[in-house]
């Protein structure tokens, strides 16, 4: 069973093994509205904790999300290429942005499970 | 709810895609209170406005309204409105929330030089009713809204109250201005909110409708340092405004209508999918800087990436590939003609 981490920016991250599959919450893509273009990186890419990852622009705006761990690029969603509005639809599902072979799994230990990260966002709105 | 200018705005009720092809496919309901309503009073009213603005006001018939904007003495714009001719001299004068404050002053000394008086509506509230279902779902409300035409204003009775309705709206779309008192609007609202092809629309769609449209935003497209000739506005300039001036900046306005202007405002169509955003650079194809976006997202309608912004007159012809650094990456546009989209006003 995958497990799920969340981070502060409203990213989460399922990790299964050494590869966590990252994206954004329903919270975050309820924020931004339709999602419009998504600017994902390559696959090999190396990204450290905190590092731009991708950029969604929705029909307002352009917002980065940042690397919640430190990884490698080893698959993006292609999916969203050419339907960037699965993020709107399935944020934690369908809507995935990409897998990283995780660089340092004690990082994860500083994200949240779920239920901190639900106390997050209730404590924001 | 977003804060502008004071007024808690409804930026987004379901979202904004859905929200803009509302307006294009039935009709949207918009709350545009922030909006100031202004009216000039006096046997010289006419004078008065036409000693602010280049637009021809004396020729206009009872209930006829027309776009015009404030320029300064170099030809820039302090804002842009729109005017109606009420009874006899009197004028209605629709302005940005943000400019507000400073043309009443402004509009008001004026104004009494010319011994009228300046009144602000404040009281009421201001809806616009947009979209291909706007006049049968207002003319049921409302029985004779109907019979206006585009840029055309009159008085009308809802259940006692004096409502004021033009047509007219900043979407391309037919459609209505509806002017109430505050304290009946929301029951309006929810009359016309009845008809199943009403929806209510925010603040963000209002912005990809105009977009669309080729419609200026105030502080973006156009600023005290744009005239209306740069900004392609010089249809608004009435023919004997041009000739005989009068108006703040009209040498500056009148030697650019006959020598031309070294930047045009322009529509751009981005390749790709990527928006381009306001503030990034256009470059011409050999790299050279040759302007700046002023407005620019995603059109629903469109189906893509487009912008406005200024650039070298040279550049500006239609069909022109210029580049948009988005992020960093240059990307190919297309000078495209303004609107995006066909408009479909009833005149």
């Amino acid at each position: 069973m995958p497990r799920t981490y969340f981070s502060e920016d409203h990213e989460w991250i399922d990790v299964e093994g050494d590869i966590g599959m990252i994206g954004i919450t329903d919270h975050a893509q309820d924020q931004l509205g339709d999602i419009v273009f998504l600017e994902l990186p390559e696959v090999g890419t190396s990204f450290a904790k905190g590092d731009e990852l991708a950029v969604v622009e929705s029909v307002k705006a352009a917002s980065e999300v940042y690397a919640p761990v430190s990884g490698e690029v080893v698959e993006i969603n292609e999916l969203l290429k050419d339907n960037p509005d699965a993020v709107n639809k399935d944020a934690e599902g369908d809507g995935w942005f990409v897998k990283l072979a995780l660089g340092n799994v004690t990082e994860l230990g500083d994200l949240m499970d779920a239920d901190a990260y639900k106390a997050l966002v209730d404590s924001q709105n | 709810m977003v804060d502008f200018a004071g007024y808690a705005l409804p930026a987004r009720y379901r979202g904004i895609i859905v929200e803009h092809q509302q307006a294009r496919n039935a009709a949207a309901l918009f709350d545009v209170s922030h909006m100031g309503q202004i009216r000039i009073c006096g046997p010289r009213a006419i004078e008065a406005i036409e000693s602010l603005v280049p637009g021809d006001i004396a020729g206009l018939a009872k209930g006829r309204m027309r776009y015009t904007q404030l320029t300064n003495e170099n030809g820039g714009i302090l804002d842009d409105l729109i005017v109606t001719r009420l009874d006899g001299d009197d004028v209605m004068v629709i302005v940005n929330a943000a400019c507000k404050t400073a043309d009443v002053e402004y509009m008001g000394s004026v104004a009494e030089a010319f011994g009228c008086q300046l009144s602000i509506d404040d009281g009421a509230a201001l809806l616009a009713l947009q979209g291909p279902a706007a006049e049968t779902a207002l003319a049921a409300v409302v029985p004779g809204a109907q019979g206006l035409m585009f840029m055309e204003a009159d008085a009308f009775q809802w259940e006692g109250a004096p409502v004021w309705i033009s047509r007219s709206g900043y979407t391309g779309e037919d459609g209505f201005e509806i002017s109430l008192p505050a304290e009946q609007a929301k029951k309006f609202a929810e009359e016309l909110l009845a008809n199943e092809a009403v929806d209510l629309s925010g603040l963000g769609a209002r912005d990809s409708l105009r977009l669309e449209a080729g419609l200026c935003l105030y502080g973006h497209d156009i600023d005290t340092t744009t005239t209306p000739v740069e900004a392609g506005l010089t249809w608004s300039i009435g023919k004997r405004r041009r000739q005989k001036g009068g108006f703040p900046g009209a040498d500056a306005i009148r030697q650019q209508l006959q020598n031309g202007v070294s930047r045009r405002r322009v529509g751009l169509r981005p390749e790709g999918r990527a928006p381009a955003r306001e503030g990034m650079e256009i470059q011409a194809c050999n790299g050279e800087i040759i302007g700046t976006i002023t407005s620019g997202g995603f059109g629903p309608s469109v189906g893509g990436p487009i912008a406005m912004g200024y650039v070298t007159t040279s550049e500006a012809a239609a069909g022109n590939t210029v580049l948009l650094i988005l992020r960093g990456r240059p990307t190919m546009a297309e000078v495209a003609k303004l609107p995006f989209i066909t408009p479909q006003y009833k005149r």
